[in-house]
């Protein structure tokens, strides 16, 4: 039997510190890399977290999506932007009561969200939803959503398409397109 | 038991027999210790074989010898590397990131073993047979960016960060090609699980096995699959983030000693696993070639073939010289991704018809000529626009 | 087609993997420790300072001029002059070099030396096994160590050597003639003031031909 505390196992309670302890030091920390990187564990954490709850899928696409693309896009916009590596910024903003308030009124709106919806019996069993579960759900119940985000994602790419393409000017005279892509 | 049955089962015989000695409510932590340490001994092994293989296969590909020195025939060379690189110097530039510095490489080495666990070696050789076994390789594939990141960033080098950032576009560019290439797989199988796709191939028809890579769509998708395999690892020829004519040796160029072994190691078993992967998902994974040949044991399958992929792996990198990074980009885009979904447009086609009136020799016919025209007319379109000839510089000259 | 070039190229790395391990002259390396390639006459690597005769110290063309020690690019070497004489190779009384070393570690293999060298004194070696375990003082070659004989000197260098040679045997020969002919102009002259009463200065002596340095 998994030792428990206050009602919750030792591993949910090591994920969790570990899930808001990469939160606390991405809020905190100095240098804008770092956060990103504190944030990463936070991305982990959370993934961990959905696997102690035996939720493979959503474990491995949060792990997918959040570390291998979410995070490394976070730091590339971090180094395409500004001057990485300088820790001049301040930890906290100047109206940061205002986010205080923000995050707390954030926190209480979920934190309510959370205490409605918990069955009136805490202790059900998970239910065993296999990944082929998901793919029939997705392709049948939820083909709409999913066509829908799929159209979504697609006029995006189309958009970083276009925003990347080189301006109309430079695009007519051949050469010059050609020269900036060899 | 009889004897082929029991060679095959060797290694989970042994693993039972050892977790048999302790009590049972400790049996299932020691049967998982011992399969990890298994994996961790005997991929390192593979490892330093490798370096050995590689440097004397390229330099009989180059008309040399190659290592020649250490032991016979120079077989001993890489307990030499081992011993040099634990004995040198531990070199953190002053100014780099500490603690993001010794992080990157261990980051890399425990995610690319995190690989290894639902990598099928052999039957009922599976660490953790995970009902999304497929998505959580390739999950922890995707963390190997992050710390190709952090070595990069932290060693305050130019030349690391360059390397780091041209590691991680290539990474993410031809990650999209390899995880389609892959999803071919999954809907044919229906499984994410990797132990049931090596099952799913297990038949024969005549002699000959039911491996993916023997139908039109099982081999594109092997032959994309194999090329962004090697973009993933950073292997010849795209290994531009390492290119040492350029960036010195890319984003470990401020590591040395025993880190700079460890990224050495995390590349090598990087590509272990793809190449297991691969092996898993299109040549059957542990089965035999033919039907007459059942009585090797599996892991042994597995691993000539994983041989038999490393040897496929040097042998491209003593023959193709490295891609610029426009043309590593363009063939990411324009070809692999419009190939890796019209493969999945096939491998759709092909699975409806052989329910239909079309199966046999149609679906043969049909699926392979839509590929090939495909591959032909994406070549054509590509090599038109390609000026091959003295490259023309805009402000040198 | 697309691709094509891919396998062609696989095949030729194949044909030269396979081959390598039949033919054996598709290998060019040479084992070198144990096999050497010829060394070519034209090798040259560090300075070394050359000495006629039996004996290195008395044989040393070197007068110590320091003409190298000011050129070297590098400063690599350290020349101290002696207080006494000994006789070169004509037999005329030089200084010689009390200290000569050569931080090999420093030298660039440059060459300037032996080109400025008026007296064809040091020259270029073909030794290149010069590892040591001593990093600094390992690398600094005194006079007894940069002394070789003439004699490996024509081993390494034959055509080159034999040109010194005629040239300094030429100069000993014409420094024989001036000096017999001094002489001889000397005792004519004694004799001619012991002729003539009125004294006159004695003449100069001849200057010592100083060879032009061999561009």
């Amino acid at each position: 039997m998994i030792p428990t505390l206050f009602g919750l196992t030792l591993p949910f309670l090591i994920l969790a510190a570990l899930t808001i302890a990469g939160a606390v030091a991405a809020a905190l920390l100095r240098n804008l890399v770092h956060c990103a990187l504190s944030l990463t564990i936070t991305f982990a954490g959370l993934a961990l977290l959905y696997l102690n709850l035996d939720a493979q899928f959503v474990g491995f696409v949060q792990m997918l999506v959040y570390i291998g693309a979410v995070a490394i896009l976070v730091v590339f916009a971090i180094l395409l932007t500004r001057g990485a590596g300088m820790p001049e910024y301040r930890s906290f903003s100047s109206n940061w009561l205002l986010g205080l308030v923000l995050a707390a009124a954030t926190f209480a709106l979920l934190a309510w969200a959370v205490t409605l919806s918990l069955p009136a019996s805490a202790a059900s069993a998970a239910p065993a939803v296999t990944v082929q579960g998901i793919g029939v759900a997705l392709m049948t119940t939820y083909v709409l959503p999913l066509e829908i985000v799929a159209i979504l994602l697609t006029v995006a790419l189309i958009g970083a398409v276009i925003v990347a393409m080189p301006e109309a000017k430079s695009a007519k005279s051949p050469s010059a397109g050609k020269a900036g892509a060899q | 038991m009889s004897l082929p049955s029991q060679l095959d089962q060797v290694f989970v015989l042994l693993q039972h027999w050892v977790a048999g000695l302790f009590p049972v409510w400790l049996q299932p932590f020691v049967a998982t210790v011992l399969a990890v340490v298994g994996i961790v001994a005997s991929f390192p092994a593979i490892f330093a074989v490798t370096t050995v293989l590689e440097r004397k296969g390229l330099g009989r590909i180059q008309n040399r010898l190659g290592p020649n020195r250490v032991g016979p025939l120079g077989i001993l060379q890489p307990v030499a590397d081992g011993i040099k690189s634990l004995t040198k110097e531990d070199i953190v530039p002053f100014t780099a990131d500490g603690l993001v510095h010794f992080l990157a490489p261990v980051v890399l080495v425990v995610a690319v073993f995190l690989g290894f666990a639902v990598l099928p070696i052999g039957r009922n050789m599976v660490l953790a047979n995970m009902d999304a076994g497929l998505l959580f390789f390739f999950a922890i594939g995707a963390s190997t960016e992050l710390s190709v990141f952090m070595a990069g960033w932290s060693s305050r080098n130019k030349y690391s960060l360059l390397g780091a950032m041209r590691a991680v576009a290539q990474m993410i560019s031809y990650e999209v090609p390899l995880l389609l290439s892959a999803t071919v797989i999954v809907m044919m199988t229906g499984s994410l699980s990797t132990v049931k796709i090596v099952e799913a191939q297990g038949g024969f028809t005549g002699f000959l096995p039911h491996w993916y890579v023997f139908t039109p769509w099982g081999f594109a998708g092997f032959v994309l699959f194999v090329i962004a395999a090697l973009a993933e690892t950073n292997r010849s020829p795209f290994d531009l983030p390492e290119g040492e004519s350029e960036l010195v040796a890319g984003y470990f160029t401020e590591y040395s000693g025993f880190k700079f072994a460890l990224f050495f190691l995390g590349e090598y078993l990087g590509m272990f696993s793809i190449a297991g992967f691969a092996i898993t998902l299109f040549l059957g994974g542990w089965g035999a070639p033919f039907s007459f040949l059942g009585f090797v044991p599996s892991w042994g399958w597995f691993f000539l073939k994983l041989l038999g992929a490393i040897a496929l792996f040097i042998w491209l990198r003593g023959t193709l010289p490295r891609l610029r990074q426009d043309q590593l980009m363009n063939f990411a885009w324009k070809f692999m991704l419009p190939m890796t979904l019209l493969n999945l447009v096939v491998a759709g086609a092909w699975r409806f018809m052989g329910e239909g009136p079309f199966g046999g020799v149609t679906r043969w016919l049909v699926c392979s000529a839509v590929l090939l025209a495909a591959y032909v007319l994406l070549g054509r379109v590509l090599m038109r626009h390609q000026k091959l000839g003295p490259r023309s510089y805009r402000y040198a000259e | 087609m697309l691709g094509e070039g891919i396998l062609k190229g696989l095949g030729e790395t194949a044909k030269n993997f396979a081959a390598s391990f039949v033919s054996k002259d598709r290998l060019t390396t040479i084992q070198y420790p144990e096999e050497r390639a010829p060394v070519i006459e034209n090798t040259r690597d560090f300075p070394f300072l050359v000495y006629d005769g039996e004996d290195k110290m008395a044989g040393l063309r070197c007068v110590a001029c320091q003409i190298c020690e000011k050129e070297c690019p590098p400063k690599c070497i350290y020349i101290v002059k002696s207080t006494d004489k000994k006789p070169d190779y004509v037999g005329k009384p030089q200084i010689y070099p009390a200290r000569f070393d050569i931080d090999i570690s420093v030298c660039m293999s440059c060459q300037i030396c032996v080109e400025v060298c008026p007296f064809e004194a040091i020259k270029m070696d073909t030794e290149f096994e010069l590892s040591t375990t001593d990093r600094f003082g390992g690398l600094l070659y005194d006079r007894d160590q940069l002394a070789r004989s003439n004699q490996h000197y024509h081993k390494i260098h034959p055509t080159e050597a034999a040109e010194v040679d005629a040239r300094l045997a030429e100069e000993k020969a014409k420094s024989e003639a001036k000096a017999k002919a001094a002489a001889e102009a000397a005792a004519l002259k004694a004799a001619a003031a012991a002729a003539a009463p009125k004294p006159t200065p004695a003449p100069a002596p001849a200057p010592v031909s100083v060879k032009e340095p061999t561009a």
